[in-house]
Formats: C-alpha cells, structure tokens, sequence
C-alpha cells in the first residue's frame, strides 16, 4: 500500500506533501454580495415610503388595529374559515373515496358535484341560499318523497351565519375532493398490492398506508387552497354578516377619511392569519415526510443558528 | 410429501392475449419450486393467482386443499367476500421484485403490520418481529426507514414482513432481481436458510445456480404453457425441450 503510483503530470512537478498540506480556499461570490446591497437599499427605501406617507396615518392603524370591532370581524373570519375547511376537508375526503370507488353510481355522483360546485361561483353560491326562502318556504325532515317528522321554515333555519358556513363548506368540499384524490393517485400502486397480499383489511390500507403517504402530496395544495378560503370568507359580507373585510368596509363608510389606514389593517391581519398558516404548513410537510426523505431537513431555526456558528468560527 | 398448492387449468387473458393457457402446477409442502422461463412468459401471473392478487378467467387454485377466492357452491364457483379473500391470503406471504416496502413506516413497523392488524397483542408481534429481523441479519435496522437502507437491506426486511404472520406458504416474484449484483448474494442466502427450515415456497427467479442447488422442483414455464418440469438436475442440467435448452443457453 505504500507505494502509491505516481502523481500525473501536471504544468510544473509540484511535490505531493505541498499539494496535501494545502487548504481549500472557498470560491468566492461578489456578485451575491452586491445583489445582496441592491435588494437592502430598495427595501429600505420601501420601508422609508410607507411609514412616512402620511396618506397611511400610522396613528389611525395604531388606533384601529385592536378596536373590539375589528377584533369580533376576525374572531369571525377565523370561524368560518375553522369551520368550512373542517366540514370542506371531510367532505372532500368523502368525495375523492367516492370518485375512486369501484360503484359508478357513488363516482358519477361525486364527479357531478364536483362539476356543479366548481361551476357555480361562490358569491352567486352564497346569494342562493341566502335567498332560499324564495325557493323553498319549508325544509322538511323524513322519508325522501313521503312522510315527514319535522318541518323547518326556511327562514328560521338558515341564519346568515348558516349559510355562510354552509356554502363556504360546499364550495370547499368540491375543490378539496380534487386535491384529496390527487394525493391518493400519486401513491405507488405497488403499496396497495402489498397491502392487499398482507390481507390488511380495505379501511386500515386506506387509513395506515395510502392516506398518510397521500396527506404528503395533498398538504401543499391543500395550505394553498385554505389560504384562498381565508381571504375568500371576505365575500360572506354579501350576505351581511361582519367578518374582518365586513367590518373594514364598513367602518370606512361611517368613518370618512379612514379607509387607507382601515384597509391596511385588514391587510395586516391576513398577511398575519396566513404567515400562521404557513408555519403550520411548514411543520406538517415536515411531519409528513417521515420515511420519504433520507434524513430530514432542519428547520429555519436549526438553520440560522447552524449559519450563526459558521459566521462566528469565520471570524 | 402434500401438496401445498395446486393450480389446474388456469387460463389468464388480457384481451386477446392468453398469458396463462391451461396450466397444471403443483407446489408440494416443505419444498421449495422454482418457476423459471424467459420474460413475458407468464411467471408473475400464475404466482399473483395463487394468492388471488390476479384472478383467474377459468381454472382454480387451492392452497392447504382450501380453495382461494372462490367457494364451491352448489356446482358453481362464487367469488368470495373481499374480507375472506384478505383472511385467505394472511396465510401467503408475497415478496415483490420492488420490495413494496411502507415507506412511511419504520421496519420494525412494516414486519408487525399484519399481526397487529390481525389482533396479535404488540409485545408478541414486537418480540416476534426482532427474531424475524435477527433471522434474515438486520436486528439493528428496526427503527430505521426502507428508504435509509439497501436494496439488500429492503429485501431482507420485506422477507421478514411476510413471514411475520408465519404463513403456510410463501411466494417470491424475481426478489433478487432489483438488486446490484454484490447484494444478490445476501437475500439467497436468506432464502436457503428457509429452504433449509423446511419452509414452503414458490420462487420465481432468473438465478439458475440458485435453482439448481435450493429447488427440489422447477417448472419451466414458455408462452403461458409449462413446457417442462421435474427436479433440477432434469430440467436445467438435461433439458428434454429444445426451447428450453435454448432459454438456458441464453443466461450462461
Ligand atoms: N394488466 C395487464 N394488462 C395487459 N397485459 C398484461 C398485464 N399484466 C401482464 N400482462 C402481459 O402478460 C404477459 C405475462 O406477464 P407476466 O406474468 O408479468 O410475465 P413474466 O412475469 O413471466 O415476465 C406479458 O406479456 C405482459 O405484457
Ligand atoms: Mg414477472
């Protein structure tokens, strides 16, 4: 082993014991170094015009931001985003089952309320069942074309916040269906024949080995779709109820003069609910990728800190 | 010597392909069969069959003199319910080309699957497990992933898996054909340990030599017909077919 061949030329004969007492000098990289500067001073002048354009009162946002009222808005909006992406999900998962099924009555039935709900735009959806004491004046509860037990009037039932939550939840269920159903197709086709020849029963190959390894694929879309739900509770104020946008609205209405600081605020507050969202999309890939992945990823904390340590031992 | 599995007249289409045209096959108890013959031929369909993972168009199959997926009933054959069929194949382990692995899942996870799932109480599908894993070398490889270790490794591991509800049968579909050649050695070696133990298998493989020294019976399959069969000395070594001889010829 000691007589190691001899090295290949190079330009100029260079003495092996040089060549391994040498560091490695890290390739340098200016040009990230001055895009890094460009992009600070164009922030910074950003920054600069928003807080001293007075057109965006900070007072008034200071003052708004914390007002019950616009508190009681987003205690709603979070609602009825919990609620419709609850019931929506639920019914998502029932329906992508459904299209996948062996039945063709159960998949044409899904696949029509798919078709219907994505068809119908969810402020024409919301305005319907708003109004569905002008269609139906009782809502009775029994046997499909016979004797009923209970009789509901319309009007009583269907609360605003009903129908909110209802048509939020129905709208949702058919985009979440799609989602769900994508994640189920992208798992192997090898895992549930290896499922099967195990002779595990048809629920617990769903539910312990398709179903997590889809949630995988589905919780990308899935984050995405909520974040549309979000700030697409905004149109329920068509319905009049109150949520964060209601409330912005109108506030903006009775306050002359607020309504750049009032929307600001609406702002913020999304792009905080969202932010929250997003951590939690974070965290949940992250679960989700247990086993897929070699060796996971670590978290932007582990990160930073781990670049901390490089930048203290580089100085 | 029973017979642990007895196909007869299994005819398999594809539209109007016939992978499977009248095969008669026996697997006897205690006794490893190797199915051989070159690709296409219709090797994994008759061994998805007997497990039922591949209905048949017409011909049965029994496993233990029970019949699988079906049930005689007054001169016609029913097909089962989907639970009898799952109960029905908790007693064939199948190991696949590809592993199949759970990947989400950790090995020691993977090989207690079916026990737990088939009421076995955790500690002795756990305890059960760790014998398995030390049986086909990897008891330090419980809490890891499949995707954290070989294509050996896998193997190894979905080897345990099926033996984990100690099946009466086990079959095999190419298990050492994914592999790198260096790793070839380590899954055979596991199989003629249970070869060795007495264990019933049905093997579909390209090793020859593998064949030869492990099968006490090989069949050699053509075009969906078995062609020849009998021990391995008979139908590797002194083929009577020229087809076979020919197949032969083309893997040394
Ligand atoms: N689902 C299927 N649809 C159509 N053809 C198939 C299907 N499965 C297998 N085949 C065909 O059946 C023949 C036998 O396949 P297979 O049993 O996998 O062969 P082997 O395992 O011997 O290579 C092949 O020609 C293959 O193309
Ligand atoms: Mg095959």
């Amino acid at each position: 082993m000691t007589s190691s061949p001899p090295l290949p030329a190079v330009a100029e004969p260079v003495e092996e014991a040089e060549l391994l007492s040498h560091e490695v000098v890290p390739l340098r990289h200016p040009w990230r170094w001055v895009a890094t500067a460009v992009a600070l001073v164009l922030l910074a002048q950003a920054v600069h015009a928003l807080v001293t354009n007075s057109a965006f009162q900070w007072a008034a946002f200071g003052y708004w931001f914390f007002r019950p009222v616009v508190l009681d808005g987003l205690w709603l909006t979070l609602q009825l985003t919990g609620l419709a992406a609850v019931f929506g999900l639920l019914g998502g998962i029932v329906l992508a089952l459904m299209r996948l099924s062996r039945n063709p009555v159960l998949r044409a039935v899904a696949w029509g309320y798919i078709w219907l709900f994505r068809s119908i735009p969810l402020i024409v959806l919301l305005l319907f069942l708003a109004n569905v004491t002008a269609l139906y004046s009782t809502l009775s509860l029994g046997i499909p074309f016979g004797p009923s037990f209970v009789e509901f009037s319309a009007n009583d039932l269907l609360s605003f916040y009903f129908v909110a939550v209802l048509g939020l939840s129905l709208n949702e269920a058919a985009y979440a269906a799609e989602i769900v159903r994508s994640g189920i197709i992208s798992v192997d086709q090898g895992q549930l024949e290896a499922a099967a020849a195990l002779g595990l029963p048809k629920s617990r190959q769903y539910r312990r080995i398709i179903l997590p390894q889809a949630t995988r694929a589905i919780i990308p879309s899935y984050a995405n779709q909520l974040i549309g739900l979000l700030k697409g509770t905004s149109v329920v104020y068509i319905t009049s109820l109150l949520e964060l946008f209601g409330v912005v609205q109108t506030q903006a209405s009775v306050n002359s003069g607020q309504i750049i600081p009032l929307l600001v605020v609406g702002t913020i507050w999304y792009i905080i609910l969202t932010s929250l969202l997003s951590v939690v999309q974070y965290y949940l890939e992250r679960h989700f990728s247990r086993g897929a992945l070699r060796t996971v990823p670590p978290t932007p904390f582990q990160r930073l800190r781990a670049s901390l340590r490089t930048v203290g031992v580089a100085r | 010597m029973t017979a642990a599995v007895v196909v007869r007249g299994a005819v398999k289409s594809y539209g109007a392909h016939r992978v499977l045209d009248e095969v008669d096959f026996i697997a006897r108890a205690g006794e490893v069969t190797a199915i051989v013959g070159p690709s296409g031929s219709g090797k994994s369909t008759l061994l998805r069959a007997i497990n039922y993972l591949e209905p048949l168009d017409s011909g049965y199959v029994t496993v233990q003199g029970e019949l699988i997926g079906v049930r005689l009933h007054r001169g016609r054959l029913h097909q089962l319910s989907e639970r009898a069929i799952l109960r029905q194949r908790s007693r064939i382990g199948f190991v696949f080309q590809n592993f199949n692995l759970f990947p989400h899942l950790s090995v020691l996870e993977n090989v207690i699957e079916a026990p737990i799932t088939k009421g076995v109480p955790k500690p002795q599908a756990v305890a059960r497990a760790q014998e398995l894993l030390v049986k086909v070398g990897l008891k330090d490889k419980a809490g890891a992933y499949p995707r954290q270790l070989s294509g050996g490794q896998q193997q190894r591991v979905a080897i345990a898996r099926a033996l984990a509800l100690e099946p009466d049968l086990v079959l095999f579909d190419e298990p050492t054909s994914a592999l790198d050649p260096e790793l070839v050695g380590e899954v055979l070696t596991v199989l003629r340990d249970l070869a060795a133990a007495g264990t019933t298998m049905v093997v579909v493989t390209h090793e020859i030599g593998f064949a030869r020294d492990v099968a006490d019976h090989v069949v050699f399959l053509d075009a969906g017909r078995i062609v020849e069969q009998g021990p391995p000395r008979q139908v590797l070594l002194a083929p009577e077919h020229a087809r076979t001889r020919e197949f032969l010829g083309k893997l040394v």
